[in-house]
């Protein structure tokens, strides 16, 4: 094995070119544990922890540009007005030993179904800044995950930064777990709610081979909140609306039964955690509207 | 390959380490300093627990080569991390020497109270709690407490359980934990 400490983005670009199947190592929470378990056993790894760009984010007009390993930590810490459903994301991941180190381009890395940051990213709407030494190009996040623990990197490609859309509305995510620390998501729900385009956008993990957005339940709920001119007059969700929607989350899952849950269950509970984050949101989105007017 | 970094305020130099290597074992291994734990390797229980550039980490998720240049706090420099903290060190001669750190022991004078050696607030209090049983996840229980009263001199139960939250112990029934980081807490505020 060859250990590789490029200096600079220039030059692990370079090695990467040079070393296609160098696997990039970031905060390592991942890498490390198949190391260690002989489960990997890479001929090159390639240190990306010198590379102090990757640990910067900035805070633009309508998006944040966050480094691709600026750890879940400091997500929390400085990100929360921002990106509040990645926030919430970050907090439920493993432990603060295991979050100060982990972040983003290695969770994209690994694209597990299971990675917390996907149903946030879906949702909030993101961008991967991908690039090699043949050039730099945006993966649409939707287009990013392509199977089972697979993503749309080339071989020669590094993560160097994801542009996350800022929040225009509040923004939910929900873990279903055994307990409260150190658990990997049975299944998992985001949900982001746009006012400044009248959307909802939402994210599913666990619960399919890859994350996914519930687009038929999006769709309806666009459509019935602007029918009912709910975001206008900010009146409660009607029940019948809130079911249909959590019912076509449910139906956008394609799970599989495993140690951690069956296929129903996981089913039932997306419906579930889509029902409430949808209620969470929209009392919060009627709580700041109603608090505007009073102001206005 | 060779890795040079700062072990408890010094420098040192770790020959013949393989690359996949952990910092774990560079630890234990290579420079003696068997005090950070080996339980799981997979980042779950916490006892390989030490302090990267000042940050908690599982030393076992970090490879050899990444802490090139960088300093690292195990347990058994923990006494003096903290004792500096207090004194602030500007003499240079701060840090736990190789072979000290080695002959560290929480022996003393008496095990069983700790007298007669030095130790950090945090490790009096969890000796003056009984919050060591087996004591294999001591080590890395101590690490993480300690960053936390540094970092929140005054933490809620909530706030200590989340700090604490990727420690596993599998007899204490954490708390008499919590009452020792409770005790460490009380007297440090009491000594400002
Ligand atoms: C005990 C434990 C609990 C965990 N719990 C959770 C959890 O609750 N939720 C969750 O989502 N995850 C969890 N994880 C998994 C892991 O912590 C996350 O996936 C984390 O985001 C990985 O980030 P990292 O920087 O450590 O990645 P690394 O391990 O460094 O890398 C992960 C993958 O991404 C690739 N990679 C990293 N950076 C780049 C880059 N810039 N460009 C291209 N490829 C890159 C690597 O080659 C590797 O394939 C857990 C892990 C452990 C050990
Ligand atoms: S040995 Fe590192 S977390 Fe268990
Ligand atoms: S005292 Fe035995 S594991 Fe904690």
């Amino acid at each position: 094995m060859d250990f590789l400490r490029p200096g600079s983005w220039e030059e692990a670009l370079a090695a990467k070119a040079e070393h296609p199947t160098a696997v990039p190592i970031a905060g390592g929470t991942d890498v490390m544990v198949e190391i260690n378990f002989d489960h990997r056993r890479p001929e090159y790894l390639l240190d990306l922890n010198r590379i102090g760009d990757l640990y910067a984010w900035e805070v633009g007009e309508d998006s944040v540009r966050l480094g691709a390993s600026v750890p879940y930590t400091k997500i929390m810490e400085h990100l929360r007005a921002e990106l509040p459903g990645l926030a919430l994301a970050s907090h439920t991941v493993a432990s603060p030993q295991i979050r100060n180190r982990g972040g983003v381009g290695g969770n994209l890395g690994t694209a597990s179904p299971a990675g917390d940051a996907h149903p946030a990213l879906l949702a909030a709407g993101a961008e991967v800044e991908a690039e090699s030494v043949r050039g730099s190009r945006r993966i649409p996040i939707d287009d990013f995950y392509t199977g089972v623990k697979r993503n749309a990197l080339a071989a020669d490609e590094l993560i160097r930064a994801v542009h996350i859309k800022k929040a225009d509305g509040p923004q939910q995510f929900s873990k279903v777990g055994t307990r409260n620390a150190m658990v990997i998501a049975v299944c998992a729900f985001g949900l982001a709610l746009h006012p400044s385009s009248r959307t909802v956008r939402t994210g599913i993990g666990s619960a399919a081979p890859t994350p996914v957005r519930a687009r038929t339940a999006e769709e309806f709920l666009n459509a019935a909140l602007e029918e009912g001119g709910f975001w206008d007059n900010g009146k409660i969700i009607t029940p019948s609306v809130a079911k249909e929607f959590a019912q076509l989350c449910a139906a956008a899952c394609n799970p599989i039964d495993d140690v951690r849950g069956t296929a129903d269950y996981r089913r039932h509970a997306v419906g579930i955690m889509a029902r409430r984050t949808l209620t969470w949101t929209w009392e919060s989105y009627r709580g700041t509207a109603a608090h505007t007017e009073g102001v206005a | 390959m060779r890795v040079n970094f700062t072990v408890n305020g010094r420098p040192q130099e770790a020959d013949d380490v393989w690359e996949g290597e952990s910092l774990l074992y560079v630890l234990r291994e290579r420079l003696g300093l068997p005090g950070a734990k080996n339980a799981c390797e997979q980042g779950e229980c916490g006892s390989c627990t030490v302090r990267l550039d000042g940050v908690p980490v599982c030393s076992c998720l970090v490879a050899a080569g990444q802490v090139e240049g960088r300093e690292v706090v195990t347990v058994e420099g923990l006494a003096e991390y903290a004792r500096q903290r207090d004194a602030g060190c500007r003499s240079g001669s701060c840090g736990t020497s190789l072979d000290e750190a080695q002959r560290w022991a929480a022996h003393g004078t008496d095990s069983q109270t700790g007298e007669g050696t030095q130790l950090s607030p945090v490790q009096q209090a969890f000796i003056d709690a009984g919050a060591v049983q087996c004591g294999f996840c001591t080590p890395g229980l101590l690490v993480a407490a300690d960053e936390m009263l540094e970092r929140n001199p005054t933490p809620t139960d909530e706030d200590i359980r989340e700090a604490l939250s990727g420690n596993l112990c599998r007899c204490t029934g954490y708390e008499t934990i919590m009452n020792a980081v409770r005790l460490a807490a009380a007297r440090q505020s009491e000594a400002v």
